[in-house]
C-alpha cells in the first residue's frame, strides 16, 4: 500500500530522534498524527509498504530488549526496510570501548538508520555524533526513552481524544526511569499535568523542577487522576537497597483495584512492560481491557516506530536517494 | 631532616652571567610589596631586587645584561600544589617533560603531584625514584605526595617515617578519600610525629560511590548517578573532629560547595589547623558546563550550582581557601570519549591556572597580590617549601606576565599531552610571558 499522506510534518527538522526534551509540541503533534495513519496499515490486511525499500536499519542494543527490540524490527520491516539486529551486550569488553568501535564499524557498512539502546545516559547521544546516519534513541540509561513516551501519548489520545488538561500519575521506580523522564517531557509540553509517585528513594532529587507534583502516598497521589501509569521496579532494587522488600513495595505502591478506587472511575492503567505481576500491579487489573491499556500500547508501539522511521528518512527520499 | 628532594631540582647552571630584569612592577605577596622595580638575577638567585632596579640605567657600567619587561609583573613563580602526572605508568597521558613544559607556560615553577600513578607511589623507593626522575627531565621543581595509605586502599596507613626521609611532601590517597575514620585518626596522629602535610579529597565516599554528578535538577534530567553536594561537608566535618582529637593539621583538596567552606571557616575561626584550596574550575564553571554530557567537564568532585560556585569565589576572596592549585588531571581521548558515567573525571590546568584565577581579580573579586598569594606564597608555606617569595638569596624561581594581554584557549596549543580542558576556546585576560626557574628562563612566550 501506499505511504501515508506525504507532508504532515513540515516543520520536524531533526535529524535524530534522541529525546522528547527539545521537541516542540507540534514535533510531538506531527509524530502522533502520522502514527494515527500506520495504525490503519497494521490493521489492515496487506501490512507493508515499500516506504523503506533499499533502507537499511541496524537495530543496536547494548542492553536486553526483546519488545522494543522486536517493535522497531517489525516497523522497519513493514515499512520494506532492510532490518539487521545487532547484539552488542558484553560483560568482558569495556562497554565504552565497543561503544565508538561498534559506532565506527556501523557506520562504515553505511545504514540508514541506527535504533541504538545503550545502559549509559548520553550514550547514544554519543554514538550520534560519530555517525552518519539518522538514529533513534530506544533508551538511554536513567535518560530517555522516547518512543515509548510517544506511543503512550498514542494510546492516551485514541482513548481520551486529547493529552491537554488530562491528570496523570506516573507511579514506581522514577529515579531509575527513562519512562518517566520522556513522559514528564512529552506530557508536560502537550499540557497534561503529571504527578510522579513513589517511595522516597526511589524519587530523583529536584525532579519537581521538571514541573511535575511528588507524592509519596498512592491514594493521595493518583487522587481524581485520568491516566495510571505504572513503572517496572526492577528485583535487584527491593531487596533492601532502595526498597526493602517486594511485599512492603507491593503493599504500598503496588497498584489494584482498591487504590485504583481513588483515580477517577474511568481511570486508564498503562504499564510500559514488561510487568511484574503482583509487585507493582495486580494481575487481575493489568488483564482489565476496560481499565487496562497495557495491550494498545504494545500495538501503538510499532506504529509509533513506523513513523519515526518515515520521518527520519524523509530527507533521503527527497534527495532522490541518495545517501546521507 | 630536610632530604634533598625537598629542594627539588637543584639550582643549576651557577656562574653563568648575571641579569637584570628591570622597567618591572615587582608584585611579592609574602612582604606586599607592589611597585615598579627590577630583580637582578645571578647563580640562579636573586641577588638583588628594588625600586632602584627601574632603569636600565642603575646597572651603570657593571656590565650586567638587562630585559626591559615594558612594566609586566613580575611575581613568585607559582605553586602548584596538587597536580596528577601519569608518570609512571600511564606516559602517553602525561610524563615529567610535558607536564614541565605545560606548567612552565602557565608560570608554574613548582608544583606538588599526587601518589595516584602506576604503580602507586607508597613505598620510599617509588619516591626516590619519581625524584630522581623529575630531576632529569623536567625543568619545573616537582615535589610527591606519598600515598597515605597503601595502594591507595584506604586500609592500612604507609611508612610515613621512611617516606618522609625518602623526600615525600606528605601523605594522601589523591583522588580517593580516606573513608575509615579510625584509619583518617592514625595517620592525622601519626603525621604529627613525622612531619609532612596530610590531604584529605573530601567527599564522604559511601554517599559519593559510583556518582559523577552533583545531585540536583540538572543530573536529574540527564538522568546521571549522583551525589548529594552535601557529601562534601559531611567528610569536612568528620575530619574537623579528628582533627580536634588528635591535634594535627589537616589540609582539604579541592572544596566546592558552600556547606564545604561554612565548616572549614568555623574551624579556622575556633583556631585550628586546617588549610585547603580549591582548583579555579570551581570558581569559574558551575555544572550547567556539562551540558549536554561534555564529559570534559566531569570532574571529581563534580561540578556544583552556580550558588555554590559564588562561594568559592568569595571564599578565596576572604581568604578561606588559602590556596588555588590547578588540579591538573591529564586524561586522554579514549578516557573521556565514552558516555558520561564511564568516562574518567579531571581536566588539565596548569596552563590555565593563572590566567582564570585572573578573571576574579579583573572581576573586582580580589587584589592582584591576593590572587598571587593564594597561586605561590601560601601553598609554598603550607608544603614547607623555601620559596612563593621574591627576597634576596632566595632562589630565583620567577613569573613574568601582562596581567592585561588578551587570549584565548585553544587545545591545539596546549603543551600537556592530554587536552582535556573545560576552558577550551575561554577568552581569559593575563599571559605569562617567561618563566624563570633558578633563574634559567624555561619558557618564553612566542617561543
Amino acid at each position: 500500500m501506499s505511504p501515508p499522506a506525504a507532508d504532515l510534518s513540515p516543520g520536524f527538522a531533526h535529524r535524530h530522534i534522541l529525546g522528547i526534551e527539545g521537541m516542540s509540541p507540534a514535533d510531538i503533534t506531527a509524530l502522533l498524527d502520522l502514527s494515527e495513519a500506520y495504525v490503519e496499515q497494521n490493521r489492515a490486511h496487506e501490512k507493508k509498504s515499500s516506504l523503506l525499500r533499499g533502507r537499511t536499519v541496524i537495530n543496536l542494543f547494548f542492553e536486553n530488549s526483546t519488545r522494543t527490540r522486536t517493535s522497531f524490527e517489525l516497523a522497519g520491516k513493514r515499512l520494506g526496510g532492510d532490518v539487521i539486529n545487532m547484539s552488542a551486550e558484553s560483560s568482558s569488553v569495556k562497554k565504552g570501548e565497543t561503544l565508538i568501535d561498534t559506532a565506527m564499524t556501523l557506520n562504515a557498512m553505511l545504514p540508514d538508520v541506527l535504533v541504538v539502546r545503550h545502559p549509559d545516559s548520553g550514550a547514544v547521544k554519543l554514538l550520534s555524533e560519530k555517525v552518519a546516519c539518522a538514529v533513534i534513541n530506544a533508551g538511554d540509561g536513567t535518560h530517555e526513552h522516547p518512543t515509548q513516551a510517544l506511543l503512550d501519548a498514542l494510546a492516551i489520545r485514541r482513548r481520551r481524544g486529547r493529552l491537554a488538561g488530562l491528570q496523570v500519575a506516573v507511579c514506581g521506580d522514577i529515579l531509575h526511569s527513562r519512562v518517566a523522564r520522556s513522559n514528564i517531557h512529552l506530557l508536560g509540553a502537550m499540557g497534561a499535568r503529571v504527578r510522579v509517585v513513589g517511595p522516597p528513594t526511589l524519587i530523583p532529587s529536584a525532579i519537581e523542577r521538571m514541573g511535575v507534583e511528588v507524592f509519596h502516598d498512592m491514594r493521595a497521589g493518583i487522587a481524581g487522576c485520568d491516566i495510571v501509569m505504572m513503572l517496572r521496579l526492577q528485583t535487584e532494587r527491593m531487596q533492601g537497597s532502595f526498597v526493602p522488600s517486594v511485599r512492603e513495595y507491593f503493599h504500598f505502591y503496588g497498584l489494584d483495584r482498591e487504590k485504583l478506587a481513588a483515580a477517577k472511575p474511568d481511570a486508564l492503567v498503562m504499564h510500559p512492560g514488561p510487568m511484574n505481576r503482583g509487585v507493582e500491579i495486580d494481575s487481575d487489573l493489568a488483564d482489565d481491557i476496560d481499565r487496562s491499556l497495557i495491550r494498545e500500547q504494545v500495538e501503538m508501539g510499532v506504529a509509533v516506530r513506523m513513523a519515526c522511521l518515515d520521518l527520519l528518512t524523509r530527507s533521503l527520499r527527497s534527495n532522490a536517494g541518495g545517501a546521507a | 631532616m630536610k632530604p634533598d628532594t625537598q629542594h627539588g631540582r637543584m639550582p643549576g647552571r651557577r656562574g653563568g652571567p648575571a641579569i637584570a630584569y628591570v622597567g618591572a612592577r615587582l608584585v611579592d605577596p609574602a612582604t606586599g610589596l607592589d611597585q615598579r622595580g627590577g630583580v637582578v638575577v645571578a647563580d640562579g638567585l636573586v641577588a638583588d631586587l628594588g625600586p632602584h632596579l627601574a632603569r636600565a640605567e642603575a646597572l651603570g657600567s657593571s656590565g650586567i645584561e638587562a630585559v626591559d619587561c615594558g612594566g609586566a609583573v613580575l611575581a613568585p613563580g607559582l605553586v602548584d600544589m596538587r597536580v596528577q602526572l601519569r608518570e609512571p605508568g600511564e606516559e602517553h597521558k602525561e610524563s615529567f617533560a610535558s607536564a614541565s613544559a605545560a606548567a612552565a607556560a602557565g608560570g608554574v615553577t613548582a608544583m606538588a603531584t599526587l601518589p595516584n600513578t602506576l604503580p602507586v607511589i607508597d613505598d620510599p623507593s617509588l619516591v626516590e625514584s619519581v625524584a630522581r626522575r623529575a630531576r632529569e627531565t623536567s625543568r619545573v621543581k616537582i615535589f610527591a605526595y606519598a600515598a597515605l595509605t597503601r595502594g591507595l586502599e584506604g586500609r592500612e596507613i604507609t611508612e610515613f617515617g621512611l617516606l618522609r626521609e625518602a623526600g615525600a611532601l606528605g601523605f594522601t590517597d589523591a583522588t580517593a578519600a580516606v573513608a575509615s575514620a579510625t584509619v583518617m585518626r592514625r595517620a592525622l596522629s601519626y603525621a604529627r610525629a613525622v612531619g609532612g602535610l596530610v590531604v584529605q579529597h573530601p567527599e564522604e565516599p559511601s554517599l559519593a560511590r559510583n556518582a559523577s554528578a552533583t545531585e540536583g535538577e540538572i543530573a536529574t534530567r540527564l538522568g546521571l548517578p549522583a551525589a548529594p553536594a552535601l557529601a562534601e561537608a559531611m567528610m569536612i566535618e568528620r575530619d574537623l573532629r579528628l582533627v580536634e582529637l588528635t591535634r594535627a593539621p589537616l589540609h582539604f583538596a579541592h572544596v566546592s560547595t558552600a556547606a564545604g567552606i561554612e565548616a572549614i571557616r568555623r574551624a579556622k575561626q575556633a583556631g585550628m589547623k586546617v588549610t585547603c584550596d580549591t582548583a579555579p574550575f570551581y570558581f569559574a564553571l558551575n555544572e550547567l558546563a556539562v551540558g549536554d554530557y561534555r564529559t570534559f567537564a566531569k570532574l571529581s568532585p563534580p561540578l556544583r550550582t552556580e550558588a555554590d560556585r559564588q562561594s568559592i569565589a568569595e571564599a578565596v576572596a576572604d581568604g578561606t581557601i588559602d590556596a588555588i592549585a590547578s588540579d591538573h588531571s591529564p586524561h586522554d581521548q579514549d578516557s573521556k570519549r565514552l558516555p558520561y558515567a564511564q568516562a574518567a573525571a579531571g581536566a588539565i590546568g596548569l596552563e590555565t591556572l593563572l590566567g582564570v584565577t585572573l578573571e576574579l581579580v579583573h572581576g573586582g573579586r580580589l587584589g592582584l597580590a591576593e590572587a598571587l598569594r593564594r597561586l605561590s606564597t601560601t601553598p609554598a608555606a603550607i608544603l614547607g617549601l623555601p620559596m612563593g617569595r621574591l627576597a634576596k638569596g632566595a632562589a630565583a624561581d620567577i613569573v613574568l606576565f601582562d596581567p592585561e594581554r588578551a587570549w584565548r584557549v585553544r587545545e591545539a596549543e596546549f603543551r600537556s599531552k592530554s587536552k582535556n580542558s573545560p576552558f577550551d576556546g575561554r577568552p581569559l585576560q593575563g599571559r605569562v610571558l617567561r618563566t624563570l626557574v633558578n633563574g634559567e628562563t624555561i619558557f618564553r612566550i612566542g617561543e
